[in-house]
C-alpha cells in the first residue's frame, strides 16, 4: 500500500521562491484534506544563501518537523549536497539534470531520482526562469497524484494580485510539469496523496498569525513596532488589518519609541501592544519599568531569535527566558505566558490584555521563531473566536467618576494591590503618572512610608495573578517511565517524541508549561512529584528553564536535553539524546 | 472660563530660587487658561531632569516619563486619543540630547504636539555637566578642560527635519513667552518652543543679565516673514549679540499625522470601543487561512 505520511522539503537560494511556493503547496495539501505541519529555514539575507521549506503531511495532526525528508525538490546544486542525504529509504529527489546527483549512493539507499527540466518547462510555458518553484512542485504533485485542480484553486488564489496574466503562466507551468513528473515518474514512486475523503475544511496559520487574531479580536487597538524576524509578521498582519478593524498601526524608529508610544497609548485607554525580538526587547528595557511603576497594562511580544546581539537572525531559540523575568532594573510585577501551539497563541493573543488591564501590570507573551513561523494545519472551530472575553479589570466609568467623591487617588493602597484605574480626561480624575516613586495621588515622594507601601502594593498584585497562572499540560499516559519536560515551542516536537516512545512501547509523557510567570510552582511541584524520570527539555544552552523549576520547586530534574545551535528542537533530536541518556 | 488658578497644585516647586523653569511654569499656565483649556484636557508629557518635574507642581493629567523619551509616549497618547491636547515639557538634556532622534521623527511626521523645550543649556538635576546645547569651549564637572563637541542648533534641526512651527521665548519676557506658547498650542501640527532658560546654579555665565541685552523678537522685526523658509535658515543661525526669539516659522494647513490615519476619522480611538463582532467578521477572519 503507498504510503500517506510524508515530508516534502523544497530547497532553493532566497529569491527563488522558497518560501512562498512551499507556503502555498502547503495550503494545497489542507485543502485536499490532509493534516499538515509547515517549517521554513533560510538565512539573514534577500538574495542567495540557502533556504528551505519543509512540509509534514498526515492524515493525522502533525506537531512538529522530522528531520527526515521523503521527497526533496532541490532547486540549486547547494539543496542537492545538503539534503539529499536525509531522504528515507524509497524516497526521492526532483531536480534538473544539469545539478549533479550522486545517483549510486541514492540507488544504494533505494531513493528515486527524478530529473524534470523546470526551467525548460517554465520558459516553454512562457514562464520566466524563477518559476522554476512552480514547476517543482507541480512536479512533486503529479509524482503523488495530488489532485491537480486542488493545487490550481491555491494558485489561483496566491497570484490573483499580481493580475489574471500571472495566474494563468503559474497554472499552465505547474499543470506541465505536473503531467511530466506523472508520466515519466508516478509509478515508480511509492506515495499517494489523493483527496482525503471526507475531511473537513480546515485552516492554515502560523503562531504569529494567531496570535495577531487573538490580539485583534481581544480588542487590540493600538500596535507599535519596529520590523525585527521573527515578530515582523505581527506587525505586517496588523497593519493590513488595520483599516477594517479600527486598529492604529505605527512602524516606530525603533524600539524604545515602541514602547513608550504603547505606554502612552495604553495611558490613554487603548489596549496597546508592541511585537518585537530579543534585541527589540533589550530597547525596551527602561519603558518596561516604566510601565512597572506607573501601572501601565502594556502587552510585549518577545519572539525570540538567538542571541546575543544579532546572533542568528533568522533562526530560533528559547534562550530569553531569565531575561524577560528579569529585564529592568527594580522590582516589580509582570505576568508571562509562553504559548507552545498555534491554540495557545491565539488565546495568549488576548487573554494578555486581560491580564494587563486587571493586573495593570506589563504582560510578556514569550514566543519564538519556531513557534512565530511554522505553520499547522486546525480545525475550523480549533480558535474559538465567540469565547473571546474583554476584562478591563479595575477601570472606572464615566459614572463611577462623576459619582466620585474626595479626590481620586490613582495609586491608592487596596487589599488587592491593583488601584481603581481612571483614564485622563475626567474633570474628577486629573492625576499624573510618573517614572518616580510617587504617593497615592501620584505625586513625586522620597519619603520611606509611601516608598516601602508602593514596592509592596505593586508586588502585591502578583498574588490574585497567580490564581489565574495555569499550570502544566499532561499530554500521554498520567503515569510514566519518562516524563519530558518542555515549555513554549516545545510543545510540538515533545508531543511527537511521546507518540514514538510510546508506539515503540516505552511510557512516556510530557509536562508542557504554557505560564511562565508568576512561577506556578505548585502545580509543577504537584506533576513533578508524580513522575519518576523528568527529562527537561529546551532550546537553550544553560537550562534557564530547568533552573527556574529547581529554584521554585526543589525538585531535582534527572536529565537535560539542549538544543542551541538555531534549529529547532525535533522528536529525532531529542530522541537520539534520550538514547544516550538511556546507554549512558 | 478656565482661570490660571485651575492648573494650581498644592505642591510647590523644589526648584532652585530665580530658577527660569519657574517663569515657564506660569507662561504655561496662562497660556492654557487663556485658551480656555482645562487641566482635564489637556496631558502634559514629560522626561527626566528639573523641568520635567513640572506636571508634579501643576494640576494636569501628567504622563511624567524616562529621559528622553517623552514624545514617543505623547506620540502614542495622540494616536489613543486626539481630543486631548498634548505638550511634552521637557528640558535640553532630555530633547535635544537623548531625545533627538525621536524629535527628528515627531518633527517629520507633524504630529500635533507642543514640544517645550526648557534650554538652559547644562545638566542641572545631576549638578553641572555640559548639556547639548553648552557651548564649545564650556567648562563643567564634565568637560574640565571646555566641551568639545559642537553645540546643537535646535532651531536649525527643527526646520531641516519640516516643523510646522517653529518658536522662542525667554522667560524674563513672560507675557511674550505666553503668546508664543499660544501660538504653538494652538497650531496644528508639531510645534517646537525652545526656551531660553536661565540656570541659575549651574549655569551663571548664561544667566538672565547674558539673554536679556541680546535678544530680540525675530517676528516683530520689519518686513519678516515667518513663512519664509529661507529668511528662517538665515535668523536660526543667528547666535551671538543678537538672539532671536518670538516665532520663526509658522506654515499652516499641513496635514497632522493624526489627520491622516483613516481609523482616526471615526473619532478618538479610546472613544470607539471595542468592535462589536459578527459570523460575518469571523467567517471573513476565518477564510483568510483556508
Amino acid at each position: 500500500m503507498p504510503s500517506t505520511e510524508m515530508t516534502f522539503k523544497i530547497g532553493g537560494e532566497a529569491g527563488q521562491g522558497v518560501e512562498s511556493s512551499g507556503a502555498g503547496f502547503a495550503k494545497s495539501l489542507v485543502r485536499a484534506g490532509w493534516h499538515v505541519f509547515g517549517m521554513q529555514d533560510y538565512y539573514s539575507r534577500i538574495r542567495g544563501g540557502h533556504n528551505f521549506y519543509q512540509i509534514g503531511v498526515s492524515d493525522r495532526p502533525v506537531y512538529s518537523h522530522v528531520e527526515s525528508v521523503d521527497l526533496l525538490l532541490a532547486l540549486t546544486q547547494e539543496a542537492v549536497d545538503r539534503h539529499c542525504g536525509e531522504i528515507v529509504e524509497g524516497g526521492g529527489v526532483i531536480c534538473e539534470e544539469c545539478l549533479e546527483v550522486d545517483c549510486a549512493s541514492l540507488d544504494q539507499r533505494d531513493v528515486s531520482y527524478f530529473p524534470v527540466p523546470l526551467t525548460d518547462i517554465a520558459q516553454e510555458q512562457g514562464g520566466a526562469e524563477v518559476m522554476r518553484n512552480t514547476a517543482a512542485l507541480g512536479a512533486a504533485a503529479g509524482l503523488v497524484r495530488f489532485p491537480f485542480e486542488v493545487m490550481a484553486s491555491v494558485i489561483e488564489d496566491n497570484f490573483a494580485k499580481k493580475g489574471a496574466e500571472a495566474v494563468q503562466v503559474n497554472l499552465r507551468v505547474a499543470e506541465a510539469a505536473y503531467r511530466y513528473a506523472q508520466e515519466q515518474f508516478a509509478d515508480k514512486f511509492d506515495y499517494r496523496l489523493g483527496r482525503v475523503e471526507g475531511a473537513p475544511p480546515r485552516m492554515i496559520m502560523d503562531g504569529n498569525q494567531a496570535l495577531s487574531l487573538g490580539a485583534l479580536l481581544g480588542g487590540c487597538k493600538f500596535v507599535a513596532g519596529y520590523p525585527m524576524t521573527p515578530a515582523t509578521s505581527i506587525l505586517q498582519w496588523m497593519a493590513t488589518h488595520a483599516e477594517r478593524y479600527g486598529v492604529v498601526v505605527k512602524h516606530t524608529e525603533d524600539e524604545i519609541a515602541a514602547v513608550m508610544m504603547i505606554i502612552g497609548a495604553a495611558h490613554m485607554g487603548v489596549r496597546a501592544m508592541a511585537p518585537t525580538s530579543g534585541g527589540g526587547f533589550s530597547l525596551m528595557n527602561e519603558g518596561l519599568g516604566l510601565a512597572g511603576i506607573t501601572e501601565t497594562p502594556i502587552v510585549i511580544v518577545e519572539a525570540q531569535r538567538p542571541g546575543p546581539a544579532t546572533g542568528l537572525a533568522t533562526r530560533t531559540e528559547q534562550a530569553d527566558l531569565l531575561f524577560v523575568l528579569h529585564a529592568s532594573q527594580g522590582e516589580f510585577p509582570r505576568i508571562v505566558l509562553s504559548p507552545g501551539t498555534i491554540e495557545e497563541c491565539f488565546e495568549a493573543g488576548w487573554r494578555a490584555f486581560n491580564l494587563a488591564e486587571k493586573y495593570q501590570c506589563p504582560v510578556i507573551v514569550l514566543s519564538d521563531n519556531f513557534l512565530a513561523n511554522s505553520v499547522r494545519s486546525i480545525e475550523m472551530g480549533a480558535l474559538d473566536f465567540a469565547g473571546v472575553q474583554i476584562d478591563r479589570g479595575q477601570l472606572l466609568t464615566k459614572k463611577e467618576l462623576d459619582e466620585l467623591e474626595g479626590e481620586y487617588l490613582r495609586y491608592a493602597y487596596t487589599e488587592s494591590g491593583v488601584s481603581p484605574r481612571a483614564l485622563p480626561g475626567h474633570p474628577r480624575a486629573v492625576f499624573q503618572g510618573t517614572g518616580n516613586e510617587h504617593t497615592p495621588d501620584g505625586h513625586l515622594t522620597e519619603e520611606i512610608e509611601p516608598r516601602r507601601l508602593q514596592v509592596e502594593k505593586r508586588l502585591k498584585k502578583l498574588e490574585a495573578a497567580h490564581e489565574e497562572i495555569r499550570g502544566p499540560v499532561l499530554y500521554g499516559p498520567k503515569k510514566a517511565e519518562v516524563t519530558l519536560v518542555g515549555w513554549g515551542s516545545t510543545y510540538g516536537p515533545l508531543r511527537e517524541a511521546v507518540d514514538v516512545l510510546n508506539a515503540e512501547g516505552a511510557s512516556a509523557n510530557m509536562l508542557h508549561i504554557r505560564d511562565v510567570w508568576p512561577f506556578p510552582a505548585k502545580a509543577l511541584r504537584e506533576a513533578l512529584d508524580k513522575a519518576r524520570r523528568r527529562v527537561m527539555v529546551e532550546g537553550n544552552a544553560t537550562g534557564q528553564m530547568a533552573h527556574l523549576l529547581e529554584a521554585h520547586t526543589g525538585v531535582k530534574l534527572d536529565h537535560h536535553v539542549r538544543r542551541y545551535d538555531g534549529r529547532p528542537l525535533s522528536p529525532q533530536y531529542i530522541l537520539e539524546r534520550l538514547e544516550e541518556v538511556h546507554h549512558g | 472660563m478656565v482661570e490660571f488658578q485651575d492648573y494650581q497644585s498644592p505642591v510647590r516647586p523644589t526648584w532652585c530660587k530665580g530658577c527660569g523653569d519657574y517663569g515657564i511654569w506660569n507662561a504655561l499656565k496662562f497660556a492654557l487658561s487663556e485658551l480656555d483649556l482645562a487641566p482635564h484636557e489637556v496631558l502634559m508629557v514629560t522626561g527626566i531632569g528639573c523641568g520635567s518635574k513640572t506636571p508634579d507642581y501643576t494640576r494636569v493629567n501628567g504622563l511624567h516619563t524616562l529621559h528622553g523619551r517623552s514624545l514617543p509616549a505623547a506620540t502614542g497618547a495622540r494616536l489613543a486619543n486626539h481630543g486631548m491636547k498634548v505638550l511634552c515639557v521637557h528640558g535640553d538634556g532630555d530633547g535635544y540630547g537623548m531625545g533627538l532622534g525621536h524629535m527628528m521623527h515627531a518633527v517629520r511626521r507633524n504630529m500635533d504636539i507642543t514640544d517645550v523645550v526648557q534650554n538652559n543649556r547644562v545638566y542641572g538635576l545631576t549638578k553641572g555637566q555640559y548639556s547639548p546645547t553648552s557651548p564649545e569651549g564650556f567648562v563643567t564637572k564634565t568637560s574640565p578642560q571646555g566641551a568639545i563637541d559642537h553645540p546643537v542648533n535646535p532651531w536649525a534641526l527643527a526646520l531641516a527635519a519640516g516643523a510646522t512651527f517653529i518658536g522662542r521665548g525667554f522667560p524674563a519676557d513672560l507675557r511674550h513667552l505666553v503668546e508664543v506658547l499660544k501660538k504653538a498650542i494652538q497650531h496644528r501640527g508639531y510645534a517646537l518652543v525652545d526656551v531660553l532658560q536661565p540656570c541659575v546654579s549651574f549655569n551663571k555665565g548664561y544667566a538672565y543679565e547674558y539673554y536679556q541685552p541680546r535678544v530680540y523678537k525675530v517676528d516683530e522685526e520689519p518686513g519678516y516673514d515667518t513663512t519664509d523658509r529661507a529668511a528662517a535658515w538665515q535668523r536660526a543661525e543667528e547666535w551671538g549679540d543678537r538672539i532671536p526669539i518670538g516665532i520663526l516659522y509658522q506654515v499652516e494647513g499641513t496635514p497632522t499625522y493624526e489627520e491622516q490615519v483613516s481609523v482616526l476619522r471615526g473619532g478618538p480611538l479610546v472613544n470607539q470601543g471595542f468592535r462589536e463582532w459578527t459570523d460575518d467578521d469571523f467567517e471573513k477572519l476565518r477564510a483568510e487561512f483556508v
